[in-house]
């Protein structure tokens, strides 16, 4: 029974990580006044990336980079449109959520005999569990604390940007060009050049989050790999309102459904058909999001092209 | 008066010309501004005195003309150099960020750090020191969405001392800001020349010019008309200057006809955001043919009367009768229906739908009507026939029924309401705060078409927070006090210092 316990909060965890990279990235886009919907598609690209590079190169760290270097440029062209050419941020993040997929598929073709889905990482391919041998085999405390790098790193990301958006300078001025992009381009701070960086990092971050399941929670990229937790992540975002920490809670919720209905669908202890048990993070997402989240309120300049002289 | 240095230019502006496409906004404008100096720009929405000051702050480039400050030919490029150059600029919409803190508002792009850190410790102290030294009040770990506006105009104040600026402009200052605000505002102004600093307001209101201004600089139309001492010119040498033309202050009004009550209200309870009751017992019964006054200090129920009055807001107790007819509670088409026509106090919020054109703006109330539409469809032709013939019978500028509500001037915006409103032919026109922001010329214009309801015959209620206005303009003065109505009086028996007290409280002569 405790293990059954330890089973799920594990992974929970573990399908928290994923959600948290892309809901950070979510996080610092929209406070820096970008509404960032394309995380899908930078995260999908993550994936896909992170296991191609991963099967080639062998190295899980340098595969884990690459994962982000791609969420990132695909967030550079969110970027140029949204921020340079003052397009609507919906529509340029939904055609990254179309870009994205569409062209892991296409490489994926290419580069693996036609197949959507890239070939498994080897062993030493895959992230490691730098924890690995410090519990005993199988104890409660191993099931919870022996979780991939990714994990760990995803909940250190959690207080970094919490400390960069509330206590740094950068912070102040990310946060103020999300809220009023007028007052900070008057005091000199220039509300492009935050813009991109809080979108392009928005998607290295997504990039990571696509990684941390195709290299850590799987071993490899397949079309359907993602399906939705950007979105996830996104309602996360919401649900957190707009906070790191926020997200946090958000994504280990999120995360806690997604490792419930893995706990029910291998332990057999009720008898319902998995394609039910697998929508329960997305019926919880909408539950969460209808019930829950009241009124919060976004970086008030979110979602609004800047340009000067209005 | 005597904080001006002569011997020191601060600012020369040496004929500047700005040109937009084809439109001169600025046409060869010489302005010359002394140390210690409150130099008013003054000048009709639109004639280019804000277009001149962002000239001046870096924001627009200048199609010809020089810059000297402190005597030295200067080239500013953006916003930057300006600040760098001693220049601050306090913008008529205020540039804060609401969730901020003052302090964070103040040293964003400035930041005290500590490391890597925001050192915010040491803001607030800088802050405080700041605004001890001049004497401008704020509180600085409070958020600006809690704050007053008359705080948050000595933030954007402090934000530019905090840089260093040695010269300050305005831009509008007292639009937004209460009576006292206003007084505390004129007060700050004195206590930085004193200190040295030089100030530049952008205006339209004669009576601050008079009392806060050394030098005006009159602009009509792009062009410098005159530069003036204040002290030696009048208010209606100004405004001529300022117009064109004379420009009649005192409305003119035949003697009113007594009439029967066009609208009742009795005992009416109105509770605000906050679930605390705002109008508190309020009675009042306003005739048709008389302009009604209502006179009060800002926040004494006014607002949440008019949304009552209008439908937008729930009466808890209390009654109103339109024409005899109930009318508490009804939604505001069935008011609107019941020949009422309310000028809202925020025209670009509740007067207009500001990325509609100005056609669609005039028929909102009766686009369901014939001829504007048949069987569902709107008739373009029709609706834009009924727009032009509006346009020349309310003299709305510029002539083009197509152009987009939000690109008119504050002045033609209001037209567009008093087109529409009045041509409903309501029986009682209710005119909250309708000359706000507006210029003499256009104020003339919106009193002319008050009084002109009255002539009518119709019932005309007027809620404004300037007294004079309301002494001019009405026929009776009702003063509001905490929700209730404290006093009635003729207004040909009002002056200034019984109203102020009545405002405050004190009751009909001071009981």
């Amino acid at each position: 029974m405790l293990n059954d316990i330890g089973f799920i909060i594990g992974t929970s965890l573990m399908y928290a990580a994923p959600l948290l990279f892309t809901a950070l990235g979510g996080v610092i886009s929209e406070n820096s006044g970008v509404v960032n919907i394309g995380l899908e598609g930078m995260m999908t690209i993550g994936a896909f990336i992170g296991a191609a590079v991963g099967y080639y190169v062998g190295n899980p760290w340098i595969a884990f980079i690459a994962a982000g270097l791609a969420g990132g440029i695909f967030a550079l062209l969110h970027a140029i449109a949204s921020v340079t050419f003052h397009a609507d941020q919906v529509v340029s993040g939904i055609a990254i959520n179309f870009l994205g997929p569409g062209v892991a598929l296409f490489i994926s073709r290419l580069l693996f005999n036609g197949s959507t889905m890239t070939k498994s990482l080897s062993f030493s391919a895959k992230m490691p569990r730098p924890l690995n041998g410090l519990f005993r085999s199988n104890s409660f405390s191993d099931i919870i604390f022996n979780q991939y790098a990714t994990v760990y790193l995803a909940f250190i990301l959690v207080f970094v940007m919490w400390y960069t958006l509330y206590k740094t300078k950068l912070g102040l001025r990310i946060r103020a060009v999300g809220e009023h992009p007028a007052s900070a381009d008057t005091l000199g701070v220039s509300v492009t050049k935050i813009r991109y960086f809080g979108v392009i990092l928005s998607g290295i971050l997504a990039g990571f989050g696509g990684a941390a399941m195709s290299i850590a929670v799987v071993s490899n990229f397949r079309p359907t790999l993602i399906s939705g937790q950007g979105f996830i992540a996104l309602a996360a975002v919401i649900f957190g309102k707009w906070k790191p920490q926020g997200a946090m809670w958000a994504c280990l919720l999120f995360g806690a459904a997604q490792g419930l209905t893995v706990y029910l669908g291998g332990a057999g202890v009720i008898n319902i058909s998995s394609q039910l048990l697998a929508m329960l993070p997305y019926v919880l997402t909408l539950v969460v999001l209808v019930g829950f989240v009241g009124k919060s309120v976004a970086p008030a300049a979110s979602g609004e092209a800047y340009e000067k002289g209005e | 008066m005597s904080n001006i240095d002569f011997n020191h230019k601060v600012v020369e502006m040496k004929n500047i010309t700005k040109k937009f496409g084809d439109f001169t906004a600025n046409d060869n404008i010489n302005l010359t501004v002394h140390k210690g100096e409150v130099h008013a720009l003054l000048g009709e929405n639109g004639a280019g005195k804000t277009t001149l000051m962002n000239v001046l702050y870096g924001l627009y480039q200048p199609t010809s003309g020089e810059i000297y400050i402190r005597e030295e030919k200067t080239s500013i490029e953006d916003p930057n150099v300006a600040i760098k150059k001693g220049i601050g600029m306090v913008h008529q919409h205020f540039m804060l960020v609401q969730p901020f803190t003052v302090a964070e508002n103040i040293i964003l792009g400035m930041e005290t750090t500590r490391g890597i850190s925001l050192d915010m410790k040491k803001a607030v102290e800088d802050v405080k020191k700041l605004s001890d030294k001049y004497g401008l009040y704020v509180d600085p770990n409070a958020k600006i969405q809690d704050i007053s506006v008359g705080m948050q105009q000595r933030v954007e104040i402090l934000k530019a001392l905090y840089r260093g600026a040695e010269i300050l402009i305005l831009d509008e200052p007292t639009a937004v800001l209460t009576p006292q605000e206003i007084e505390d505002l004129i007060e700050i102004i004195r206590s930085l020349t004193e200190q040295g600093k030089t100030i530049i307001i952008i205006t339209h209101k004669l009576k601050e010019i008079k009392m806060t201004s050394n030098y005006c600089t009159i602009i009509r139309r792009g062009k410098r008309i005159d530069t003036v001492k204040v002290s030696e010119t009048s208010e209606d040498d100004l405004a001529s200057k300022m117009v064109g033309r004379e420009v009649n202050f005192k409305v003119v009004k035949k003697e009113r006809e007594k009439g029967n009550t066009s609208i009742k209200i009795d005992n009416l309870v109105v509770k605000d955001n906050r679930g605390i009751n705002a109008v508190d017992g309020l009675s009042l019964e306003i005739n048709s043919g008389e302009i009604l006054g209502l006179a009060g200090i800002d926040g004494n129920g006014q607002s949440e009367l008019i949304e009552a009055l209008n439908g937008l807001r729930y009466v808890d107790s209390g009654k109103i009768f339109m024409n005899g007819k109930d009318i508490t509670n009804k939604s505001p088409k069935e008011v609107l229906d019941n020949n009422v026509a309310v000028i809202p106090e925020d025209r670009q919020k509740r007067g207009l739908v500001l990325d509609f054109s100005m056609a669609e703006n005039m028929i909102l109330e009766n686009y369901h009507k014939e001829p504007f539409s048949k069987r569902g469809i709107l008739s373009y032709n029709n609706i834009e026939n009924f727009a032009k013939d509006l346009i020349k019978r309310f003299d709305v500028r510029p002539e083009n029924e197509k152009i987009k509500a939000k690109a008119l001037s504050g002045g033609n915006q209001q037209k567009v309401i008093i087109a529409r409103e009045v041509t409903n032919d309501p029986d009682l026109l209710i005119a909250s705060q309708p000359t706000r922001g507006l210029d003499v010329g256009a104020i003339e214009y919106v009193h002319n078409a008050l009084v002109e309801q009255r002539d009518k015959g119709k019932a005309v209620f007027l809620v404004s927070l300037e007294l004079d206005e309301i002494m001019n303009v009405s026929d009776r003065i009702a003063v509001i006090y905490e929700g209730k109505i404290v006093g009635i009086i003729d207004a040909k028996d009002a002056d200034e210092k019984t109203l102020g007290l009545m405002m405050a409280g004190g009751g009909k002569d001071g009981e």
